[in-house]
């Protein structure tokens, strides 16, 4: 920055303090994830307010801080409602992606507008015959001139129908092992070709989506690393997803007012609808449920500290996804206990009601942003340098490995198409 | 470990564990389980050269530490001891003696701080009373003014190093809240009785008080702050018993994760078999979130944070639970061996379980948040 000298942690914190009360809404008792277009509305506040990519370098529209302003700023926006949906991806996982991967144009053209609000990023990962196996993708691109052509299909790309952009992972030669044949491409969502579908979860709520590619035309400028050099990018995408799931990441900011808030609903509040202040039984959960939060900001913050001085590989990030999907599924736990029978049926509008249906959603936590099960291979394999698993696919070209065949149809053949 | 200990605490940790591997190894450990008090003075006095009584004691008193924040500097020592499971009074000497450092008069500072530090005089702290008791609130131990002075009636137990110690700085009710006094061990009216325990080497005891007079010279602080006083010394307890705890556990996971490697099965190493590598992720999960926990802990007592209080309860409620599960997990995977006397695993498992109990059980440090959050408060 320009010789001037930097503003302290502590004057940026109070400059930080009055705009947001000037700026921004309270801090909703409910936060709704699918009010996309808030979610603009106010990242174009923070953008306009000079508070958006704290972190990010200033010559990609960012202000170029230490993560100790983020700190400051996410510590002073508690009692606001922030653009908490554009956390996780775009500003957690997809960001540093192209930061780290992408080229200098690449990121003069993505990284300011994701910053405005203008442009919302999905990720395009799992296929719906590709989970935890992600490197077993067949979804293809083919170059036609200075253009990949892709066919093929993703799912559980959370928010895709309200997103502009995505990092889609197609595999561009069939010939090579499975590592070796994939590419990454940033790919505009509003184009012919592309369809996205809801899908409806357990609990009824309907940001899941499945995407389907027609022949869709994909500039090769826009392939993120380089061809056929797509693995490392995924592993990075997935470290940051990792960070971001599991709350390490220092490109996010505010902090929703809980994970998953459509679903869970906090011990205490519980306790009290339900008159159980005084049970014992009761009063354990209620201190446990402070325990499993403070655990939490404890661990990311040791992890952060951690993968950042090198103690622990970047993969460490799967140690918070690990505990942010064990912790997710004990409080579902917990909730049920507290409602008591108020879990199986309720007045309208009784906090015992998402306890019930939290419950139903209970593994949400350990499968989303990758399964539980991913994160302790990562962990024992990456972390703690255990013996990979045996692969029966290693070093074989993917033509000639047994794969699930490329799956077109929608899970829900009668899904409403958009 | 703390991830961002100073160069001088880098260096102290690694003083401490040559001094240790030097000269408490585990068999030397294993020795002293024949003795009363399971740790001898003259290898006390030693440590105390090493600065293990000076950390929390000002410099005008012969204290001093590494950095200006003393029990961050000696959670590294009270990790090193966790690592080989070491005898010794760490814990409550230092807390009595941070009790007088913060509490006491300039007198009773220049008569016992000195002491203490140079190793010559042990101390403990009697808080907790028979039955679990050890909240303010609900301490049955009396202490009645009487002329020039208090009489104090009533049991403390288990009270460590209790039957090993000079002083004893007992915490008890009084009319005006919460009073805290030092009596001698030597006292008249004092029974101490030995307890038989899970700890090869950490001794407990049963302190008896028979109607025991105190002059006014060995009351420590005034009632209406004593019981500031009082919750500053279990954080401080605590920061230090999960610094211990961490350390031990750390250990025994290193210990355990080689052993998967070395030992074969099937013609496979364990360390190769899926079922055992999951659990080996959520055992470094464990305690990878015990370490984390217990270090935010720390740093919250140091800096005297207002919400301290609960954030010690939520790491001791979850460090207690976590860490002796690692190591039930780690007795586990060594099989046979694991369940041996001749394995130090147990000597590990042993001290972890005492402090999981100790200072406030797992359950009584949830309640203690439930109340702390506000459970209590009627709402509209």
């Amino acid at each position: 920055m320009s010789g001037t000298p930097r503003e302290t942690v502590d004057r940026f914190r109070l400059r930080a303090r009055a705009w947001l009360a000037d700026h921004m809404p309270p801090r909703p008792l409910d936060f709704n994830y699918g009010d996309w277009d808030r979610t603009r509305e106010l990242q174009r506040r923070l953008y306009v307010g000079g508070f958006a990519g704290v972190c990010f370098p200033a010559e990609y529209g960012g202000l170029g801080l230490p993560y100790e302003y983020q700190q400051a700023l996410t510590e002073e926006s508690l009692p606001y409602e922030m653009p908490f949906a554009l956390n996780s991806p775009t500003l957690g996982i997809i960001a540093p992606t192209i930061l780290e991967f992408g080229t200098d144009a690449q990121k003069r053209r993505f990284i300011p507008n994701l910053l405005s609000g203008d442009e919302i990023w999905v990720q395009f990962l799992s296929e719906p015959t590709s989970g935890s196996d992600l490197a077993s993708i067949t979804t293809r691109a083919a170059l036609d001139g200075d253009h990949y052509v892709v066919n093929g299909s993703k799912i559980w790309s959370s928010g895709a129908h309200a997103a502009d952009w995505a990092i889609c992972v197609v595999r561009s030669d069939w010939s090579v092992p499975k590592h070796d044949g994939i590419t990454v491409l940033l790919m505009e969502i509003h184009q012919p070709g592309v369809t996205v579908d809801r899908i409806v979860d357990s609990v009824g709520g309907d940001e899941f989506c499945q995407e389907f590619f027609d022949d869709v035309r994909v500039p090769a400028a826009n392939v993120l690393g380089r061809p056929e050099g797509g693995w490392p990018v995924v592993r990075g995408l997935l470290a940051n997803e990792h960070n971001t799931v599991g709350g390490g990441s220092i490109y996010t900011s505010g902090r929703a007012p809980r994970l998953n808030t459509r679903i869970q609903s906090g011990a205490l509040e519980l306790a009290r609808a339900t008159g159980r202040a005084g049970d014992p039984e009761v009063r354990q959960l209620v201190g446990e449920d402070y325990v499993l939060g403070f655990i939490q900001e404890a661990t990311s913050e040791r992890l952060r500290r951690a993968t950042e001085t090198g103690a622990l590989p970047p993969t460490g990030g799967a140690l918070l996804r690990l505990l942010s999907g064990e912790t997710h599924v004990r409080r579902s736990d917990m909730a049920l206990q507290i409602a008591g029978v108020g879990a199986a049926a309720w007045r309208p509008g009784n906090p015992t009601a998402k306890a019930g249906t939290g419950y139903i959603g209970r593994q949400l936590g350990a499968i989303g942003g990758g399964t539980a099960e991913m994160a302790r291979n990562v962990i024992s394999e990456q972390v703690l340098r255990m013996p990979r698993e045996p692969a029966a696919d290693r070093g074989v070209p993917f033509d000639d490995v047994r794969h699930n065949s490329a799956s077109p149809r929608p899970i829900r053949p009668d899904s409403a198409r958009r | 470990m703390d991830i961002d200990l100073t160069e001088d605490q880098a260096l102290l940790r690694e003083a401490t564990r040559k001094f240790l591997e030097a000269e408490m190894p585990l068999a030397t450990v294993r020795s002293l389980a024949d003795q009363p008090a399971g740790f001898e003075r003259g290898w006390w006095r030693l440590g105390a050269e090493l600065g293990w009584t000076s950390m929390l004691v000002p410099e005008e008193h012969g204290g001093g530490s590494v950095t200006d924040e003393g029990l961050l500097d000696l959670v590294v020592v009270a990790e090193e001891m966790g690592r080989l499971v070491s005898p010794g009074p760490l814990l409550p000497t230092n807390v009595v003696a941070s009790a007088i450092a913060r509490a006491g008069t300039p007198e009773q500072q220049a008569e016992w701080l000195p002491d203490i530090v140079r190793g010559r005089t042990l101390a403990t702290w009697a808080l907790c009373e028979p039955g679990g008791r050890w909240q303010t609130h609900e301490l049955a131990l009396r202490a009645r003014r009487a002329d020039r002075g208090y009489v104090i009636s009533g049991v403390k137990e288990p009270v460590e190093a209790g039957a090993d110690v000079d002083w004893i700085l007992v915490t008890a009710s009084s009319d005006a809240g919460p009073a805290q006094l030092l009596v001698p061990a030597s006292a008249e009216g004092l029974t101490i009785t030995r307890l038989e325990g899970l700890d090869l080497v950490r001794r407990f005891a049963s302190l008896e008080f028979g109607d025991v007079f105190v002059p006014d010279s060995a009351v420590i602080g005034t009632p209406p702050t004593a019981a500031d006083d009082v919750e500053r010394q279990l954080q401080t307890a605590i920061a230090l018993q999960l610094a211990e705890t961490v350390g031990a556990a750390e250990r025994v996971f290193e210990v355990t994760l080689q052993w998967m490697f070395d030992r074969f099965s099937f013609g496979r190493p364990l360390a190769s078999y899926q079922a055992l590598k999951h659990r080996f992720a959520d055992m470094k999960l464990m305690h990878e979130s015990s370490q984390a926990a217990a270090t935010a802990a720390a740093r919250s007592v140091q800096r005297g944070e207002p919400d301290a209080a609960q954030k010690v309860s939520a790491a001791k409620a979850w460090v207690g639970e976590k860490e002796t599960f690692l190591m039930q997990e780690c007795v586990q995977m060594h099989g046979g061996l694991g369940l041996t006397w001749e394995f130090d695993l147990h000597l590990y498992l042993r001290r972890a379980t005492v402090n999981q109990m100790t200072w406030g059980t797992p359950s009584q440090h949830r309640e203690r948040i439930a109340r702390a959050v506000g459970i209590d408060e009627v709402v509209e």
